[in-house]
């Protein structure tokens, strides 16, 4: 019982990992609190079912469902992608230089014009994902784990490892670690500030869509309103881990998930939403530079 | 060639993102949609921008009674000439004035963000529901307790929270939000969960019921006077300017020797206060509340009315809370989309106006 718990807390937690990198990222970067994140990620959950709608109706899943499943993947990954890059163009380029408090209201707005426009073009109800992988699954000394959550853990620490590689390895990664340190001097050497930042909402929004595809496969529903507690809870994990640190996102979100899923078994279900925000407050108030964040006081 | 094909890339790209949602029919006509929009906004603001002298006019100095004793007039005189729904609608902007003249203090003034208002309101109503409805408290002895509670509510998040900067800040408060709404749905012992708390009492005043609708309306229209006289004098008084002087520098007025904890303090718990009031007028009026009205969006639309109004403006967040609780009103028509202008408004005006409607000259140095 405990061990399953930790099993299903394990790959809430990369989910909420996942997203939390893009806000993490965009924050590193910003200094901006991304409220839009958790609509992307609800936005790359419906691009799933829509695109995997289309290509079972186009006939491609009867003959092979993995080519199904990584078109689907791929065209949701670059739609959601292009979601966070006009996002980005459109409520937060024009307010770049604003006081702080502009960018904020304004990434307010978009997750509310977001969520609306989902729930206006996609109907109110829930969306039905098409069970595709089924219960089956492998037993583990005792516990079971589905093909599904095998599914979900191996993509999102390949996809981690990845991120990880590419921040470290490339030249792009290398800009982005600079702008994050000090933008001013960035652009001194040459870094192009606003590419930069783009590819950092188009990374982000692409993991975004990942993980919204994934959970969506996973719980077999899509709302139009599941991208603000993801959304929260995600940022939760990127506080934990220390906003800016690329690392501590990641454990954030596998420790948030670990949490939520022991508090919902041992505690009780019906505060589950309750625990993250919980820990949000006690996190801030006891370690507010998170696990793995440097302090960043004393700036005038 | 290409400076026609830059033409078309943003109506392109935008109709090419609304493909998958809306269609292949609808995508096409947003694309010419915008393909025309677009470039018509971008010439009349050239436009605009070339001949600004021309639209650019002086706002002729009125003294301040020419223009409140006209709305003083009209507001007392309303029930005499307008329905029962109109009278409603006002009652209703009336609490909200007052619930966005709470928030205006804690971001307005003292330039703290808070993004969990709506749970002091819902302390506020809550308390006073359960005093009057369970416990058969009357309306002025329920009072106290709940403007008491939501006051300290107000006081105990701030103490802990105000350790942390700006945006930390403005997330705790997100989650203490989020918290109490959780507790109002799941604690039913106490607050019935989701279906709520019925049989809420009236004020009354001398064996006078303020049941009926205009008398009522009448009760509330003199809080929200007194309220704002409050405020305005808290405004121009040491504590105001206090408050102003964190928001504009705080490294700088604590070096004046100015407390800026405890006036950060005294401004959430304030704040607050305001919120709890409007809360007991909201149970009142309704008598019947649930958690549905204390959720987040609740905290963003009052965040809205002040930041639409001119944070810090007096004037102006009155403005606001009355233009966000008229405005919804008459674009019933339009019901389905009222969310989405909202969201769409808020990102235009911090792109065109980030200052609202009368903050002018709010946020500088005479605050």
């Amino acid at each position: 019982m405990f061990f399953q718990q930790i099993i299903n807390g394990l790959i809430l937690g990369g989910v909420y990992a996942l997203i939390a990198l893009g806000y993490t990222m965009v924050y590193g970067i910003l200094q901006l609190i991304n409220f839009a994140h958790g609509e992307i990620y609800m936005i790359g959950a419906y691009m799933g079912i829509i695109f995997l709608a289309f290509f079972t109706a186009a006939g491609i899943t009867e003959q092979s469902l993995a080519l199904s499943l990584l078109l689907a993947f791929v065209l949701s990954i670059s739609f959601t992608s292009a979601y966070g890059y006009t996002v980005e163009k459109i409520a937060y380029r024009p307010l770049r230089g604003a006081k702080r408090l502009s960018p904020l209201i304004s990434a307010i707005g978009m997750s509310i014009f977001l969520q609306n426009y989902a729930m206006l073009t996609q109907g109110a109800t829930d969306k039905v994902f098409p069970d595709i992988m089924g219960a089956a699954g492998v037993d583990f000394l005792g516990i079971k784990i589905t093909y599904m959550q095998i599914f979900i853990i191996v993509v999102s620490s390949a996809i981690m490892v990845l991120l990880h590689l590419f921040i470290k390895r490339t030249t792009m990664g290398m800009a982005m670690r600079a702008t994050a340190q000090d933008k001013t001097m960035a652009s001194l050497v040459g870094i192009n500030i606003n590419q930069v930042i783009s590819v950092t909402f188009v990374i982000g929004s692409a993991l975004a869509a990942v993980a919204g595809i994934m959970i969506a496969m996973y719980y077999g529903v899509v709302n139009y309103f599941i991208g603000y507690t993801a959304g929260i809870k995600a940022f939760t994990a990127a506080v934990l881990g220390g906003i800016g640190s690329i690392p501590g996102a990641m454990f954030g979100g596998l420790i948030l998930g670990i949490v939520e899923s022991l508090g919902a078994s041992y505690i009780s279900s019906e505060y589950k939403d309750a625990y993250a925000f919980a820990l949000l407050i006690v996190i801030l108030l006891l370690k507010p530079e998170g696990l793995f964040g440097g302090s960043g006081e004393g700036k005038v | 060639m290409e400076k026609y094909l830059r033409f078309i890339a943003a109506p392109a790209l935008l109709s090419l993102l609304f493909l998958p949602f809306g269609g292949l029919k609808r995508a096409v006509a947003l694309f010419g949609f915008l393909a025309i929009l677009i470039p018509a906004l971008k010439g009349l603001f050239r436009y605009l921008i070339k001949h600004k002298e021309r639209f650019i006019f002086k706002m002729p100095q009125i003294d301040k009674k020419i223009i409140l004793i006209p709305i003083l007039l009209l507001s007392f005189s309303l029930p005499f000439a307008a329905k029962d729904y109109i009278v409603d609608i006002a009652i209703l902007t009336c609490i909200y004035i007052i619930l966005a003249q709470g928030l205006n203090i804690i971001v307005g003034f003292t330039g703290l963000l808070n993004l969990g208002f709506a749970a002091y309101y819902a302390i506020g109503a809550y308390t006073y529901a359960i005093l009057t409805a369970r416990l058969g408290f009357d309306f002025w002895t329920a009072l106290p307790f709940s403007l008491a509670l939501s006051a300290l509510s107000g006081l105990l998040l701030a103490i802990p929270a105000l350790r942390l900067r700006g945006d930390y800040f403005a997330i705790v408060t997100l989650g203490f939000g989020e918290i109490v709404h959780l507790i109002l749905n799941n604690w039913d012992s106490l607050t019935y969960g989701p279906n709520g708390i019925s049989g809420i009492a009236a004020p009354s005043v001398m064996g006078i019921s303020f049941e009926s609708l205009n008398y009522y309306y009448y009760f509330v229209l003199v809080i929200t006077i007194v309220a704002l006289i409050i405020i305005n004098n808290v405004h121009s008084s040491n504590i105001g300017r206090a408050w102003i002087s964190i928001r504009e520098d705080e490294i700088a007025s604590s070096s004046m020797g100015i407390n800026t904890m405890s006036y950060k303090l005294y401004s959430s718990a304030f704040g607050a206060f305001w919120a709890g009031l409007a809360g007991v007028l909201f149970a009142a009026k309704m008598k019947f509340i649930s958690p549905e009205s204390f959720t987040f969006m609740e905290s963003v639309l009052i965040l809205c009315m002040v930041i639409l109004g001119g944070i810090g403006s007096i004037a102006g967040v009155t403005i606001g809370a009355a233009v966000l609780v008229v405005l919804p009103e008459l674009l019933r028509e339009v019901q389905h989309y009222r969310m989405i202008l909202l969201g769409a408004g808020l990102i235009a005006l911090m792109i065109f106006r980030p200052q609202g409607i009368l903050g002018g000259r709010g946020v500088s140095l005479r605050g």
